[in-house]
């Protein structure tokens, strides 16, 4: 595989993660349960969108065909975006939110802080500052799960039930194909199945202090995302998402 | 020597350039200026001495008032007769570690407590390491609680003095 063209779909593949999820975070605009969260979930989201612009802003300019940003955040269908399963899934409530947030981010921060040492400079570039932002995230709803994990009978169950409803997701975050294989060869890309040891880790510290059991292996897992095979709220998603620069192509802003 | 509108009796020295800058207000934060807060890294001449690039760096990825920033030095810039052209980069990762503490001690007297220094606690987020005494710019007390490690900006976080019972802002270390 050419290193341009698996250069521009693996930067396709991080940006559609984080603009999807910015786009699930900021659904909570005006409907967080405290004024803080909701605060803290559109701040959030725009971390999120800050970083997708800035790898999508990179695939565009590795595709050259003049296209931008939000041509490619805009004008794709379901079937084009490579985003991982997990963060399309609906908020549901402000447990799967944190949950969500939580399972995608610690794979996340992972991802990015090896990516510091990309020998591609942009890569390496975006990947320093969203490693400090997916940091601010990870503690955050880490702190929330373990919160709701201890807390009530209700908050238990429900963090519970996102737990339990959203692990099948999982196993696609450490998805790969020749994309990444051409680019770790190169030194570009960094190799997810290094990272599970610690995203295990990670996720076992914080669900043990929650009181939370691990869903156990062998159970269904969700594959393809990233080469575009994706749950039906992907497509509701982002009629809503991209509704404005359809109906009104020479819409600036 | 690059000249500016005055011809070639006012050659437009870098220093001079640093210091228009300097009038730049941080558009969220107007009690420091953007080269206070860190954003602009480097000011380059071109070769002819009609045009001017500013390297500059975002604070958080999405931060909206970054595009604001742009706009104003090239408001500001433009009106010095430069040509200018803004150029962005990432690497190294803004942090508020290159804040002095003279601009700190602005901070702290606009009402915003400044940002403790960057430690192993901020760098990985399950750390258990405890958070940095966090001051009230108010009063000085210690006897703070976080309410939000998300404010009303993406660089700041909510905080509440116990001592005088006053919600305040944090910069948060970054």
């Amino acid at each position: 595989m050419e290193t341009n063209i698996a250069l521009y779909k693996y930067c396709v593949r991080i940006a559609d993660t984080s603009l999807i999820l910015a786009q699930r975070m900021c659904e909570w605009c005006g409907h967080g349960p405290v004024l803080e969260e909701d605060i803290a979930m559109s701040n959030m989201g725009l971390d999120l969108i800050g970083q997708a612009r800035g790898f999508y802003s990179y695939a565009a300019k590795l595709e050259g065909k003049g296209r931008t940003e939000d041509d490619i955040a805009y004008f794709r269908n379901e079937r084009e975006f490579l985003n991982r399963c997990l963060v399309e899934q609906p908020n549901t409530d402000f447990a799967y939110t944190m949950m969500r947030s939580f399972l995608h981010g610690c794979l996340s921060y992972l991802q990015f802080r090896t990516l510091v040492k990309s020998k591609d400079d942009t890569i390496a570039g975006l990947s320093e500052k969203a490693l400090k932002e997916m940091t601010y995230h990870v503690r955050h709803a880490s702190e929330w799960i373990i919160r709701l994990g201890d807390g009530t009978d209700v908050s238990h169950q429900k963090i519970k039930s996102a737990l339990e409803n959203l692990w099948q997701f999982t196993d696609e975050l450490f998805e790969m194909d020749e994309v990444d294989q051409t680019l770790i060869k190169s030194g570009i890309a960094c190799d997810l199945s290094l990272l599970r040891a610690e995203w295990d880790q990670m996720v076992n510290e914080v669900l043990a202090k929650a009181k939370l059991v691990r869903p156990t292996a062998g159970g269904y897992q969700s594959k393809g995302g990233f080469n575009g095979a994706h749950t039906e709220h992907l497509g509701h998603l982002l009629s809503e998402m991209q509704y404005l620069p359809r109906a009104y192509p020479d819409a600036i802003w | 020597m690059p000249f500016g509108k005055m011809g070639a009796s006012t050659p437009i020295t870098t220093d001079a350039i640093w210091n228009l800058l300097k009038q730049i207000p941080d558009p969220e934060v107007p009690a420091i200026n953007i080269v206070e807060l860190g954003v602009v890294r480097d000011v380059i001449f071109s070769e002819d001495g009609s045009g001017v690039e500013v390297v500059m760096t975002p604070t958080y990825s999405g931060c909206p008032a970054m595009k604001v920033m742009e706009d104003d030095v090239k408001e500001k810039l433009s009106a010095e007769g430069l040509e200018v052209k803004i150029k962005i980069i990432y690497k190294p990762a803004w942090t508020t570690d290159w804040m002095s503490e003279e601009t700190k001690a602005k901070l702290k007297a606009y009402g915003i407590s400044p940002p403790p220094k960057l430690t192993f606690e901020h760098l990985h987020p399950l750390s258990t390491v405890k958070n940095a005494e966090v001051m009230c710019p108010f009063c000085d007390s210690t006897n703070t609680t976080l309410t939000s490690q998300f404010g009303s900006t993406a660089c700041k976080a909510l905080h509440f003095c116990d001592s005088c019972h006053q919600p305040f802002e944090l910069f948060k270390c970054h």
